[in-house]
């Protein structure tokens, strides 16, 4: 054999560099800068791609599989519009810290920069969505960019990497270089996993002493991996002490367990936020305090010492300051917290103990999830309470698209688990749930996979039913039918007298006939007294679902905390009128 | 924290690997996140291992300061960070050229401030002259302000650098 013939192109050194990173699956859209990446892929059998219909929904889908699974989404789309469709996936990966590598197809290097048929500066573009991104721009340093990248993407805080590959770079040949079989060194980017000891002596200190204390985790923990969750688990039960969940760190505690105060923040439990509002000590662990989560940053927890466990520098100290900071992988300071707590065996002040858990149990009887059902029309919290009835004895995995539905949906569906929850927390993408659960349906083919939906959210990635089609992947959507825009109807209502502009959702597509249209099951449902059967209808049919649940078009989601309002100026429901909101925050989002 | 936190300018040296984008990362961040760049000097300081220097001035609170510094130090091709002005004593210098056109006697007091303030001439015709200074950027911005009535057409500058004081690298 000549030489040249053993050397392989880029093309085939990507796929073999794209095995050994252990990928299974690539959700991509094919074009012609990348054809030579599909005319490899044709040649093999080990990967698996997945033709979605649209490549936002292709990182989606990558981020709902590394979501449930733990493992690097990976992505493949071409120059151009291919990588444009891609950049709402790659933000919405960046803000909720997801592990994604992306490979855009680019034009060949001798054409770069001169406006080329389907080309875009894809990384320009990018730049500021990913957490690193690379252009390569000679077959000798694809394979080692392609290792680097995943290295990039899962460790320290994980993230969106984009690889952008020149199509004479995929077709030139070279001999391929394996990964590294120690664990991989970056020259520059060294992620800081394991914690200082001393910050772990004082933080145990504060927890001991605490006399109102908090935990508040959120999406580090999951990130971190089920280890962590488990861990994380052990350290509440052994100290007794309350904790609260963000929206991404549903799961990392059981839900049902007693400790549990529910979800914290804007839509947050009365509970949850007013035990963060009076605590005096705060362990947040793998959480950011993002704005969805303070409200007013000077009215937030004013009486407390705070710790703050993360494994990103950057997040310390950026909205709140922090007493203790503890850089370092969620898993490992966990680890450490509990090795301190049992070597110590310490004497909590269980009296203050008990009087901090009696007064959040006089928050908890307020019961702020309670709603006023009706025997005539479905209401959403009601449809949802349904759902997880028919669900929890089942392994199953939730994804959302954005609203009221997602927020319903996560007060009212329990996580007992880590990565059975994927939803768009920090850019709130409307779209984002239907391929997400794509993706999950492909990690777990077997499992009871939902996208709560909303019936203007589930349009904006609708074509997927195509892709389900194809796989035959029995995905269920369930839309809470409200034929508004309803989380931006509420805040019409709220913040702009009512004046409900361009919020009505007008001409739906009859959603039965649309699921028939691709071959999937419809079944719609109005009253009350029908939903179990639906629901139960829904969940035994081995097929891809839409359930259309009417409901209350008015019902609004509380509790709420207005935006530039604190954790104490929280409206419980219908009937609590929002105090007059200053300019300030109705400047918020 | 408070709006009337004091806004405080430091000076940050940063070590990159010399790779393409590494300058759109690091104004990208900047911009991005809507802080202050007051002056940004990078060139390439060691050619073997591929490594840049930046420097950067930039002002805000505290607060704003300890994220910079978190965000330069996250982006992946970054080596090291330094918050000169907190960590010990450093020096700062700028160069600038500085053009004069006069004659007469602004031509001769542009070249004897000149001489006071130790610029060099590097280009001098019959009614201009071209002077390079160095030195602290107030020193700088002296000087310049000084030309401004003796005919000043043009200038140029650097921006800083800096470097802690004492035998330690960065
Ligand atoms: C891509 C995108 N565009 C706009 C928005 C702003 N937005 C947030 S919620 C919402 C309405 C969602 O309506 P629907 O899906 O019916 O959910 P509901 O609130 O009615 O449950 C809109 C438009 C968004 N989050 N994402
Ligand atoms: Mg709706």
């Amino acid at each position: 054999m000549k030489p040249e013939e053993s050397a392989t192109t880029g093309a085939d050194l990507l796929v073999k560099a794209l095995i050994d990173e252990d990928v299974e699956v690539v959700f991509g859209y094919p074009g012609g800068a990348v054809l030579p990446i599909y005319d490899s892929l044709f040649k093999q059998n080990r990967l698996r791609h997945i033709l979605v219909r649209h490549e936002q929904a292709a990182v989606h889908a990558a981020e709902g599989y590394a979501r449930s699974t733990g493992k690097v989404g990976v992505v493949l789309v071409t120059s151009g519009p291919g990588a444009t469709n891609a950049v709402t996936g790659l933000t919405d990966a960046l803000m909720d810290s997801i592990p994604i590598v992306c490979l855009t197809g680019q034009v060949p290097t001798h054409l770069i920069g001169n406006d080329a048929f389907q080309e875009a500066d894809t990384t320009g573009i990018t730049r500021p969505c990913t957490k690193h991104n690379y252009l390569v721009k000679a077959v000798d340093a694809l394979a080692r960019t392609v290792h680097e990248a995943f290295y990039v993407a899962r460790s320290g805080r994980p993230g969106p990497v984009v690889i952008d590959l020149p199509k004479d770079v995929l077709m030139n040949k070279h001999d391929y270089t394996a990964p590294p079989k120690v664990a991989f060194e970056h020259k520059s980017y060294r992620p800081q996993t394991k914690p200082d000891p001393k910050k772990i002596a004082q933080a145990l200190e504060m927890i001991i002493h605490a006399k109102r204390p908090v935990f508040y985790a959120g999406g580090g923990v999951i990130n971190s991996g089920p280890k962590a969750s488990k861990l994380l688990t052990q350290l509440v039960h052994l100290t007794g002490y309350p904790i609260t969940n963000t929206l991404m760190g549903l799961g990392s505690f059981p839900a049902s367990d007693k400790q549990f105060l529910g979800m914290l923040g804007m839509h947050g439990t009365y509970e949850a936020n007013l035990a963060m509002h009076g605590c005096d000590v705060m362990i947040n662990i793998g959480a950011r305090f993002d704005d969805r989560i303070t409200g007013n940053l000077t009215m937030f927890s004013p009486g407390s010492k705070k710790i703050h466990v993360d494994i990103d520098p950057s997040s310390i100290n950026k909205n709140v300051r922090v007493d203790l900071a503890v850089v370092g992988d969620a898993t490992l300071v966990l680890e450490e917290l509990i090795k301190g707590w049992k070597a110590k065996q310490p004497k909590v002040d269980q009296k203050a103990l008990k009087a901090w858990w009696a007064q959040i149990e006089t928050w908890r009887a307020r019961d702020c999830l309670a709603y006023k059902s009706d025997k005539q029309t479905i209401k959403p919290q009601f449809a949802l309470e349904r759902l997880y009835h028919h669900i929890k004895n089942r392994d199953h995995y939730i994804t959302t698209e954005v609203g009221q539905h997602q927020m319903w949906a996560a007060q009212f569906l329990k996580f007992e688990q880590p990565n059975r929850w994927m939803t768009s927390g920090g850019l709130g993408t409307m779209g984002y749930g239907f391929p997400a659960a794509v993706g999950v349906q492909i990690a777990h083919p077997d499992a009871l996979v939902i996208d709560v939906a909303g019936e203007a959210s589930i349009l904006m990635n609708i074509q997927e039913l195509s892709t389900v089609a194809q796989y035959r992947l029995p995905v269920k959507i369930f839309i809470l039918n409200n034929q508004y825009m309803g989380m931006v109807r509420q805040w019409q209502e709220l913040l702009h007298g009512s004046r409900y502009s361009e919020s009505y959702m007008e001409s739906l597509p009859d959603f039965v006939k649309l699921a028939e249209a691709f071959g999937a099951k419809g079944l719609r449902c109005h009253e009350p007294s029908k939903l179990d059967d639906t629901i139960k209808e829904m969940i035994a049919l081995p097929h891809p679902v839409i359930v259309d649940v009417v409901v209350d078009q008015k019902e609004n989601c509380f509790p709420m905390i207005p935006s530039g309002a604190a954790h104490n100026e929280m409206l419980l429901g219908p009937d609590d009128k929002a105090g007059k909101l200053s300019d300030e925050g109705m400047a918020l989002v | 924290m408070s709006k009337d936190t004091p806004v405080v300018a430091h000076t940050i040296s940063v070590l990159v690997a010399n790779e393409p984008g590494i300058l759109a990362r690091v104004v990208g961040l900047f911009s991005g996140r809507g802080y202050n760049i007051e002056s940004l000097t990078v060139a390439e300081t060691d050619a073997k291992q591929s490594l840049s220097r930046i420097t950067i001035v930039t002002k805000g609170t505290p607060m704003i300061i300890e994220q910079i510094k978190a965000q330069l130090a996250r982006l992946v091709p970054v080596y090291r960070v330094r918050d000169l002005t907190v960590e010990g004593p450093h020096i700062e210098r700028e160069l600038a050229l500085v053009k004069v056109r006069s004659t007469g006697d602004k031509r001769v007091e542009a070249l004897r401030l000149a001489d006071v303030f130790r610029a060099k001439v590097i280009d001098a015709k019959a009614d201009s002259f071209v002077f390079e200074v160095t030195g602290s950027s107030d020193k700088v911005q002296t000087f310049v302000g000084l030309m401004e009535t003796l005919g000043l057409v043009d200038v140029g500058r650097t921006g800083i650098v800096a470097m802690s004081r004492g035998g330690e690298p960065l």
